[in-house]
Parts: C-alpha cells; sequence; structure tokens
C-alpha cells in the first residue's frame, strides 16, 4: 500500500543531509575521492604512490602509442558498459557482460575461422554479428527467466559467466585448440575478418570507431524512441508502466538482448581486432569493469565514452604502475570497488511498490 | 484509578508551529483536551491534523511552541516518550507486521515482554483480560494479514489499551469501516470514555464529527479556525470554518436527456482470484451506458480493485467475460484495452505516474507509441511539449513548467494530472477507482465537476469510491460490493445512506 | 566405471565431503538471511569471504593456531559487515550496487594483499588444516558414522546453529524484533525499535558470518590460500538463503545441495571421469542455476527487502 499524501513527514536526521551538486561535479568527486583511497593504499603497502599514479598516467596518456593503447581497451568497455546502462536504465542488474563477452568472443572467432566458404568482404560483417548473436542469446536467457519467471537476475547472469569462462578454457584446449602452437590458442580468424587498424603502427583498430559510434546510437535509443521510453518507465515504476499499457515482460527481455548484444560485441571486437584468435581467458574482467564504467556514467551513454577511457587508462597504466613502482595490479580493482560503493550512494534506491 | 481533576485540561498543546521545508504544516496552534473528552480535530486534507497528533506522539518535534500533559510541561521526543505519558495513537495506516501473530505485534518493543525469549502467556492473558474488559474480540494467536480491517483496528486499539494510555488518538478510523462497523467503533469509543480515557478523533467527515465528539476543532491551512462545542454548530457551519467559503452539497446533476444510450460496458458473469489464491471476483455482472455514471460502493478490500484490474487486462478472470463498445476484451493486454477508447485512473496515485519522469513524459504514458505522438517507434518530442502545455493549461495544474518532475506536484496537481491525461483521451469508457482519494477540496470538486460535465457529453464512466457522499452525488446507478458479489444496484433517487450500508455490509437488501 | 559408484566407500566418502563442502556455504548463508531478514541484502559476501579467507590464512600462518585465524577472519568479515550496513542504512545507498562494489573491492583488496604479503613464490604457503574430532561410539557407525560425527568442529558448529537459528526466530525478542524491521519497518519505528542500529547490527552479523565461511576454506579444507578459493560459494550462499525461504531449516537443505554438488566435482575430477575437467567445474555453477530457475522465484521473502527506511515518504 503506498502512503497517503498528508504523511509527508521530514528524514528524521539519520542521514547527511543531501548535499546538492550536479551529476558532473559529484563524478568528479567520486574520482578523486577513489584515488586519494587508492594512493593511501599504496602507500601503504610501501609503494610511492605520486611514482605509481605518475607511471599509470605516462603510460596511458604519455604518448601516441599509450593514448591508442587506452583506446584499445576503452572499445570493449565503452560496448559492455552501453550494454550495462541500458540493462540497468530498466533496473535489470545485469551482472552477467562478462559471459556475454565470452559468448561474442566465441561466437566470432568461430565465424572467423570456420567459415571459409563466405565471400572475404562480408566476412568481417557477418564475424561481428556473429558476436552479437552470442551476447543477444546470452542475455536473452536471463531475460526471460527474470520476465516470465521472476527469477532473481544477480545470480542467474553470475553463474552463467562462470559457466562461460570454463566452456572457453575447454574449447581451446579442445575441439578449437590451434595444434600447432604450444598454448592454449584457437587458430588464427581469417584475415578477412580481423577488424582493420586504423592508425598504422599501433593497434588502434576499427572496433574504437564502431563503439563511439554505438554509444550515440543507444543514446539516441533511450531518449528518442519509444522503446527507449518503454525502458525508462519500465525501470522507474513497473507497475504504472504496465498500467498505461507498456508491455513490462517484452521490454525487460528487448532490454537484456539489447545489453547482452552490445557485450557479446565487445567480445568479438576483442577477438577480431585485438587477438586475432580465441584465447583463454581474453577479457582481463572487461565485463566487471564495465558496470563501473556505466555506473560512473550515471547510465548516460555518452557518458560511457568518456568513463570507458577513465577505466581503460586505469587497465592500461596497470602494468606499468606494477614495473615502475612495485604496485600489484589488483589496487586498480580496489579503486574500482570504491568508486561503485560511492556511485551506490547516488544511485536511486528502489521504491516500494 | 486515579483522581482525575475534571475541571483542567488533560493535554494542552500551545503555540505549536511547524515547517517543513517551505510548507508551514501548523502555525500557532493551541489546542486543549479536557478529562473524559472526545475531542474532535476536523480539516480537510493536508490542514495539518495529522501533523499536530503526530507531534504530540513523538513522530515530529515542533519548531516552536509547548506541550502540557496534566498541568506539566513535558518534552516528547519519541513515541516511546509518548506512552510514558499516556498518550496512544491509532494511525491511519496500522502499525502492524503482518505475517506476525496479534499478541507478538501488540507486545513488539515493550521492554517487559521478557529477557531473551519472548513472554506470549502473561501478554496473551492480559490481551484476554483488556479485550474482554472493553468488549474488544480479538484472538491472539491469529496472524494479521488472516485478519479484516475491523479487527486490525481492534488491535490498534488495544495495542495502545495494554500500554496503559489515557489519551487516545484516532486518526481518521473510519475510512476503512463499513457504517455498520463506524457504529461499533464509535460504540467502543464510548466505553473507553466511560472507563476514564480521553479520545482526540482526526476526521474530515463532518457527519462523524457531529454525531461522536463533545468539542471540535477545526483546522486550515494550518492554523486554528475555532474550537467550539458540537452541541451548538451544525454541518453548514463546520463546513465554511473547515473550507473558508460556501460549500456546495449537492453537484449540479442534469437528467441526462440523450436518447441514445448504447451500451458501453458490459460484465457477464466475472469471476477471479486475487494474489492470495482467494476468490476475489464472483460472477459479476452489470452494463454501463453511455452518458452515464455508475458507481460501486463499498468497504476497500471487498473485490473492487481486482475488478477494475480485470478490466484493465492486469489480472486475468477465470470465468465470465466483459465487452466494450460490442468488442469482447476478456482476453487483451492492457495495451489493447486503451486503444479501445478505455480510460483509467488508477486507485493509487503512484501507479499512474511516474514520479521521475517530467510531465510531458507523464502525459506520454497511455500514447506515446501511436500518432501523432510518434512514428515508427520514434517520438515526436516538438508534439509531446505541445500536447503538455494544452493539457496544464486547459485542466489548471499548477507547475512552473512541462519539463520538471511530476513527484514535485502536489498531491491534488498530481492526480489532476492523471485525470487530465485520461480524459483528454477522450475514451468512451472512464474506469475512475477513487479519483479524489488523498486530494484537497478544490482538486475534489474540480474532478467531480469534470466527471458530470464528460458524463453529460456522452461518457460511459465506472465509479468506484469509498467516499458515500462522493458515490451518492455523482452516480446515476450504485452498485454495492461486497466480498466480491454485488450486493443490490440502487437507483439514484432511492439511495439512502442506510440502504447502502445495509448492502456494504453483507445483507441482501 | 558404474560400479565405483555404488562402493560404501565412495557413498560414505561423498557423504561426508558433502557436509564438509557445506558447511563454508551454510554458515555464509545463515549470516545473511539474519541479515536479509531484517531488509539487508548484502551482495557483496562473495568478497567478503574471499578477505575472511585470506585473513585466517595470513593469522593462522603466523601464529600457527588455525582458530584464531577463524577469530581474525570473522572480525575481518564484520568489519566489511559494518561497511554495508553503514553505507545502506546510514547513508540510504543502493545496495545492490553497494553489494557488487564491496565484491570487486575485496577481490581487489585480497589479491592485492595476497601478492603483498606472499610474493608471487613457486611454493605456495601451507598451513595445518584443523583436524576431525570423532565423536565416541557414534563415529564408528557405519556410513553415518564418518558422515555425521567424524567431522572437524566447525562443521559441528555449522549445523548446530540451524537448530539455534530456528528457535532464535521463534521465540526470542531479537528474533522477532528483527522480523518485524524486515518485513515493516514503520510499525517497528512506531513500537520504539532502534531500525538502524538493528540492521547495522545483523550487517556486522552477516558479514561475520561470511568471513567465518570463507576462513573455513584455507583453514579447515585446503590448507591454503588462493585468489580463487572460494570461488562462487558467496553466490550459492545467497541462492540457498532464498531457496531455503529464509528458514533455517530450509537454509540447511539448500547448502546440502550445494555441498553436494562441489563434493561431486571433486569425486568425479579425482576419478577422471570421462568429462573435460572443465565440464565438470561447471557443474556446481550449472547446479546453482537450475535450482535458482526453478526453487527461487523473485517475489518473496522480507516485504522490505533491499528498501532503505526513513521517516521521509514522498
Amino acid at each position: 500500500m503506498t502512503n497517503p499524501q498528508n504523511l509527508n513527514i521530514q528524514t528524521k536526521i539519520n542521514r547527511i543531509p543531501q548535499i546538492k551538486m550536479s551529476k558532473w561535479f559529484s563524478t568528479i568527486l567520486i574520482i578523486l575521492f577513489a584515488f586519494l583511497l587508492g594512493g593511501i593504499l599504496i602507500y601503504l603497502i610501501g609503494a610511492n604512490p605520486f611514482l605509481a599514479y605518475g607511471a599509470l598516467l605516462q603510460a596511458a596518456f604519455g604518448d601516441m602509442n599509450g593514448i591508442a593503447e587506452t583506446m584499445v581497451k576503452a572499445c570493449p568497455l565503452m560496448l559492455a558498459g552501453l550494454g550495462i546502462a541500458i540493462a540497468y536504465r530498466a533496473k535489470f542488474w545485469n551482472i552477467g557482460a562478462e559471459g556475454q563477452i565470452y559468448a561474442g568472443g566465441i561466437a566470432s572467432a568461430i565465424a572467423g575461422i570456420y567459415f571459409t566458404a563466405v565471400p572475404g568482404i562480408i566476412l568481417l560483417p557477418i564475424t561481428l554479428l556473429a558476436g552479437l548473436l552470442g551476447g543477444a542469446i546470452l542475455g536473452f536467457i536471463p531475460g526471460i527467466l527474470k520476465a516470465r519467471y521472476k527469477v532473481n537476475e544477480v545470480i542467474t547472469t553470475i553463474m552463467i559467466n562462470y559457466v562461460m569462462i570454463q566452456l572457453t578454457a575447454y574449447l581451446v584446449t579442445g575441439p578449437m585448440r590451434d595444434s600447432s602452437s604450444g598454448i592454449t590458442i584457437s587458430p588464427q580468424l581469417s584475415k578477412a575478418a580481423w577488424l582493420p587498424t586504423v592508425i598504422p603502427k599501433t593497434r588502434f583498430h576499427l572496433g574504437i570507431i564502431l563503439a563511439i559510434l554505438a554509444a550515440f546510437i543507444v543514446s539516441w535509443l533511450v531518449y528518442k524512441t519509444v522503446l527507449g521510453y518503454q525502458i525508462r518507465a519500465v525501470g522507474e515504476r513497473a507497475r504504472t508502466a504496465r498500467f498505461a499499457g507498456i508491455p513490462v515482460e517484452r521490454t525487460i527481455v528487448l532490454t537484456m538482448i539489447i545489453s547482452g548484444s552490445l557485450a557479446g560485441l565487445a567480445g568479438a571486437v576483442e577477438v577480431s581486432g585485438v587477438q586475432h584468435r580465441l584465447v583463454e581467458a581474453f577479457s582481463p574482467g572487461y565485463g566487471f569493469l564495465s558496470i563501473a564504467v556505466a555506473l560512473l556514467a550515471n547510465l548516460e551513454p555518452i557518458g560511457v565514452i568518456i568513463s570507458s577511457i577513465l577505466f581503460a587508462a586505469l587497465l592500461n597504466g596497470a602494468d606499468a604502475m606494477q614495473r615502475a613502482a612495485a604496485v600489484p595490479i589488483p589496487v586498480i580493482y580496489v579503486i574500482e570497488g570504491v568508486v561503485i560503493i560511492f556511485i551506490a550512494l547516488r544511485v536511486l534506491h528502489k521504491e516500494k511498490d | 484509578m486515579n483522581l482525575i481533576d475534571t475541571s483542567k485540561p488533560i493535554v494542552e498543546m500551545l503555540g505549536i508551529t511547524k515547517h517543513f521545508g517551505q510548507v508551514i504544516a501548523n502555525e500557532d496552534v493551541t489546542f486543549t483536551l479536557m478529562p473524559g473528552e472526545i475531542h474532535g480535530l476536523l480539516g480537510e486534507n493536508g490542514a495539518g491534523k495529522t501533523t499536530l497528533m503526530n507531534i504530540l506522539y513523538g513522530l515530529h518535534q515542533p519548531d516552536s511552541g509547548k506541550i502540557f500533559i496534566n498541568g506539566h510541561p513535558i518534552t516528547i521526543k519519541s513515541p516511546h516518550d509518548a506512552i510514558q505519558y499516556g498518550i496512544g495513537m491509532v494511525h491511519q495506516h496500522f502499525m502492524q507486521v503482518p505475517t506476525q501473530k496479534v499478541v507478538d505485534n501488540i507486545i513488539l518493543g515493550l521492554k517487559n515482554a521478557g529477557r531473551f525469549i519472548l513472554d506470549r502467556h502473561t501478554a496473551r492473558e492480559r490481551l484476554i483480560r483488556l479485550s474482554e474488559s472493553f468488549g474488544l474480540k480479538i484472538d491472539p494467536e491469529a496472524y494479521i494479514w488472516q485478519l479484516s480491517i475491523g479487527d486490525r483496528q481492534r488491535v490498534e486499539i488495544l495495542k495502545a489499551l495494554y500500554r496503559d494510555i489515557k489519551v487516545l488518538i484516532l486518526d481518521e478510523p473510519t475510512s476503512v469501516l463499513t457504517p455498520k462497523e463506524t457504529e461499533e467503533l464509535f460504540h467502543t469509543i464510548r466505553k473507553l470514555v466511560e472507563s476514564g480515557l480521553s479520545v482526540i478523533f482526526i476526521t474530515h467527515h463532518l457527519e462523524e464529527a457531529l454525531s461522536i465528539t463533545n468539542q471540535v476543532t477545526v483546522l486550515r491551512n494550518g492554523k486554528v479556525v475555532g474550537t467550539i462545542p458540537t452541541r451548538g454548530t451544525n454541518k453548514t457551519e463546520l463546513a465554511s470554518m473547515m473550507v473558508g467559503r460556501e460549500v456546495l452539497f449537492r453537484l449540479e446533476h442534469e437528467i441526462n436527456q440523450r436518447n441514445e444510450k448504447q451500451e458501453i460496458l458490459i460484465v457477464d458473469g466475472l469471476s477471479a482470484y486475487n494474489d492470495r489464491g482467494i476468490l476475489a471476483l464472483q460472477d459479476i455482472s452489470f452494463k454501463v451506458m453511455s452518458g452515464e455514471i455508475v458507481g460501486i460502493a463499498g468497504v476497500d478490500g471487498n473485490g473492487q480493485s481486482e475488478l477494475v484490474q480485470v478490466l484493465t487486462g492486469i489480472r486475468s478472470a477465470f470465468k465470465g467475460r466483459f465487452w466494450v463498445d460490442g468488442i469482447d476484451l476478456t482476453r487483451a493486454t492492457p495495451q489493447a484495452i486503451l486503444m479501445h477508447n478505455v480510460g483509467h485512473i488508477p486507485e493509487n496515485l503512484e501507479d499512474g505516474l511516474i514520479g521521475e519522469f517530467s510531465l510531458i513524459d507523464n502525459f506520454m504514458l497511455d500514447l506515446h507509441y501511436v500518432r501523432p505522438y510518434s512514428h515508427r517507434g520514434i517520438l515526436d518530442h516538438n508534439r509531446m511539449v505541445e500536447n503538455a502545455r494544452q493539457l496544464i493549461s486547459q485542466y489548471d495544474i499548477r507547475a512552473p513548467n512541462e519539463n520538471i518532475k511530476a513527484r514535485t506536484l502536489s498531491g491534488g496537481n498530481k492526480q489532476k494530472m492523471i485525470v487530465a491525461r485520461e480524459i483528454s483521451r477522450n475514451p468512451r469508457l472512464l474506469l475512475a477507482a477513487h479519483p479524489t482519494r488523498g486530494v484537497d477540496i478544490g482538486a475534489e470538486e474540480y474532478i467531480q465537476n469534470l466527471l458530470l460535465k464528460k458524463r453529460a457529453e456522452g461518457m460511459a464512466i465506472l465509479l468506484i469510491s469509498t467516499k458515500l457522499d462522493e458515490i451518492m452525488s455523482l452516480s446515476d446507478r450504485i452498485l454495492v460490493m461486497y466480498r466480491g458479489r454485488i450486493m443490490g444496484e440502487i437507483l439514484r433517487e432511492e439511495a439512502n445512506i442506510k440502504k447502502i450500508g445495509l448492502l456494504m455490509a453483507g445483507s441482501e437488501g | 566405471m558404474l560400479q565405483q559408484f555404488f562402493t560404501i566407500s565412495f557413498i560414505t566418502g561423498f557423504l561426508a565431503s558433502t557436509l564438509r563442502m557445506a558447511s563454508p556455504i551454510l554458515i555464509t548463508a545463515l549470516g545473511e538471511m539474519v541479515n536479509e531478514r531484517a531488509g539487508i541484502m548484502n551482495l557483496g559476501i562473495e568478497g567478503i569471504m574471499i578477505l575472511g579467507a585470506f585473513t585466517g590464512f595470513v593469522v593462522a600462518f603466523e601464529t600457527g593456531n588455525p582458530f584464531l585465524g577463524f577469530i581474525c577472519g570473522g572480525i575481518a568479515g564484520a568489519i566489511l559487515g559494518l561497511l554495508m550496513g553503514v553505507v545502506s542504512v546510514r547513508y540510504q545507498a543502493n545496495q545492490i550496487v553497494a553489494g557488487l562494489g564491496i565484491w570487486i573491492l575485496c577481490q581487489g583488496l585480497g589479491s592485492l594483499l595476497n601478492r603483498h604479503v606472499f610474493g608471487l613464490s613457486a611454493t605456495r604457503p601451507e598451513i595445518h588444516t584443523i583436524t576431525p574430532v570423532a565423536i565416541p561410539f557414534l563415529s564408528r557407525i557405519p556410513i553415518i558414522g564418518d558422515t555425521l560425527f567424524n567431522q572437524n568442529i566447525i562443521v559441528y558448529l555449522a549445523f548446530l546453529l540451524v537448530p539455534f537459528f530456528a528457535f532464535f526466530f521463534t521465540r526470542s525478542i531479537w528474533g522477532l524484533n528483527i522480523d518485524a524491521v524486515g518485513e515493516q519497518p514503520r510499525a517497528a519505528d512506531a513500537a520504539g525499535l532502534n531500525i538502524s542500529k538493528i540492521r547495522i547490527s545483523t550487517s556486522v552479523f552477516g558479514g561475520m558470518m561470511a568471513g567465518l565461511g570463507g576462513a573455513y576454506m584455507p583453514l579447515a579444507l585446503y590448507g591454503i590460500y588462493t585468489d580463487d578459493l572460494s570461488t562462487g560459494l558467496g553466490w550459492m550462499a545467497i541462492a540457498v538463503v532464498v531457496f531455503g525461504k529464509w528458514k533455517p531449516w530450509g537454509l540447511l537443505g539448500g547448502a546440502l545441495i550445494f555441498g553436494a554438488a562441489n563434493a561431486l566435482q571433486f569425486r568425479l575430477q579425482a576419478m577422471n571421469f570421462p568429462l573435460p575437467y572443465q565440464f565438470l567445474l561447471m557443474i556446481p555453477f550449472i547446479v546453482t542455476l537450475i535450482i535458482v530457475i526453478f526453487f527461487v522465484r523473485g517475489d518473496s521473502g522480507p516485504s522490505y527487502l533491499t528498501i532503505p527506511y526513513s521517516r521521509s515518504e514522498n
């Protein structure tokens, strides 16, 4: 039962009075604070935080190659982040981006390696499409389970993640193993299925452009289309949406198909543009980082572009940070965790309906 | 038994002022309760009655003012303090845990209920003794969710009595009762007063105030308009004190002269279960013609909600059918039903809007996927803005602009927004569930007159309401629902409270 | 191959292993149950288990006393539970997001500290695990003896906690209060209960139990610590709470099922069961999926789960 209007009672001060600030400002504050805490942690383990952060920034943005590498890492984060942003708009807590990335990677690898009968020009689009499809299927499953049977999506998506990681490992050690090499990887994709590099002498590939394009498309989808309106309505208050005739279940399933597709595309782009093969554990946690990416951007598709670059810089520079200042890589996950906790303070909680 | 000095007030609230941000809920309010008195606190929704009593009960702190109990100045920082001073409150929305037993609910939070293990035995005994001496029958072992609303209210009262209170505040207790249950409640109140309690009775119903109270304080816009003995006043005087102007008691209800009356809504043998799996609708059959208002009276919880849910496609009926304009919509989706020119004002305000959406977007809830507001899946923002502006001005919705979030509107304006949206689509059939619930008198009058206007234009309206005066002044025909069945149909001319009340309570006319 | 399954030694070993593997899930799930009954859902317990495991291992390694390790693992968990509680209650944060943040934070912290304290040496530091305590007479009963009465002390504790909590929630005041807070906080508030205090307490308790559950892994089972020792157990605990419908005996059933899935996976691997080992590793997760799909439907549980309480209504 909802509360009547006349119970309009003020908060008893059990919480910090809401500090009014713009979303931008709070975002910047969160980042600064997280880095501050990270710095303290680095200091506590005996390393020099300035040296560490310096090496991080230098590697991420210091030179052309660095920037290119940062963008290469930003690409899957951006795509998966867009997928998460759309899912969370519908209040569908998709934790399965990691699994969806692997699904996309597997599907695109299969297309790129084995679809030899397909003419060269369309092999690349088919490869990417396969990745999209793989992710879509993996998004559809938890989507329909939640929409039709109210099954908790956090658990389903996480379990599917674990299954997919094992599946990938199985494939590259078994049926898809490259017998000529000694390590557990698949054969190379046909050259026609590779995403071409855009900046010579770097790994900056076409997929990055695609990702940025995708951000604009998703933004248009969310704000300018009927589906976007329905997704937002369902996420804000599904009950009202239902009364207004919006097909809630169908909207949730569609949302997850799109979300999974984007993450699947992220996997495809990694396989096609960076690795050119299917490699065991090819994602260094892109799926989980993309959650932080989406949340930090406040679920705004255009904002995802920026936050994905930020987290990509973290990933990119982590190696350098370790080499230069002996700071172990997991520090960036600590920073990520702190960022998410702070964002939790900002995200509105569910209302009792 | 204490020797109460009946010439000195038992409760005095002097100069109470309370702000909530910009809103002044109480302004310099003075309220006095004499021992053994039944004191009515009367005013419209939002007049500040509940706030004042919440202050007395320790749920709020006043910005300024003093409170005295038996002449002693005191501060009440929490309900715990209030209870220590002998003040108990029965809220409009019961503070009960549905999944727990009656006895557990009553002893929740009490210090002497045991150290680690609950002492249910002592509590049960005491409860039975109390319920017998005040005639409030209740089973301590029953679970709250099994009880009827009247029973649940009795549990709330017993909760207060269990704590030895001397002053009982009742906040709008009759809004959930049938006329017969209301009589029983009044009987209980008189008995409580005989035993030495004093009662504060918050209400916005004039008749009730007149029938049960000795003294009445009227609040308007947070200020006291006057405190007078009940015996010396009447409905008209109280009403104008409440509202500050002349209030019409009967709305302009023309006999509808339209010749071709079409059957717009036909319901035949509808039966459905509620969420608990219990039969909520049993063989419901009725018709609504064009240009008529059919009112469904009945206490909340007798199947009205489920009926509307079936008619809007949210719930499926396992038996029976219904037709709108000749088309069988029994199995139709909510979207299809809306597309067949059915309008719906949901019984809960919050179900009719999305607080985080702008007014523009809220006005589009039903229509965002049709022309001209969208083409092939893409929204036409300009049309949407135009529509919003037009509706805001046409229906006099108080908002600075169309871009603000809906949750910033006042209750009355929120409801007006919902009504505007539904009516502007010009539906053939309007399902109006409690359209004036929680809304101030100005908006209430507006909405009621709007419904009559649309009726005159030929709209078929199914009105569901717990406000009997609203049902009686708006409806051409009145159907009374009880336990999922239609107990009887009463024509407007023959309608009176007694008849309706009997049907509401389950007797067969 | 098939007849291997039906030997007494296999069955006994499997059952005993089931109880051993069920214990960390049961402990963690009981803690989460208490927390959820008060209205807080802590999705970070997967991470808290990691930090509990690490803390327990380090302390046991340095001091040689595994029980001290357990205590410290519990304390670490309690601190993280406090973080979750404060963030959810005092700052009214979105609990789902906060829980995820804690999970990722703990993962990172665990790996970081592991690397910092033990480095990346080739040889893994080891400790002695706690030894089983056989109950006299009863442990000699065939099959059941080894299964039920020849376990380490934490297993006994975990299983004894089940009837304890059953009693706690039906007969004690604290249990009643916790349920009131999770089911209808306004009623609890009106009755004078301190919602914040109760919720933060259950959060601390839930965190402590997750820490203990995590510490169990190195201290009672493996004797070593790796970053992925307790992978997935926290999520299984969350599933178990819903599967058990927030009731202790129900949780026991769920924990046993997951324990069996984990035990089975190990046995099959050891037996060189003719399935690629990656598929064997998938078994517990697939079992969780199946259970969740068929038994764990959303709309149930404490009415105010994940919904913060404040006296303002908007």
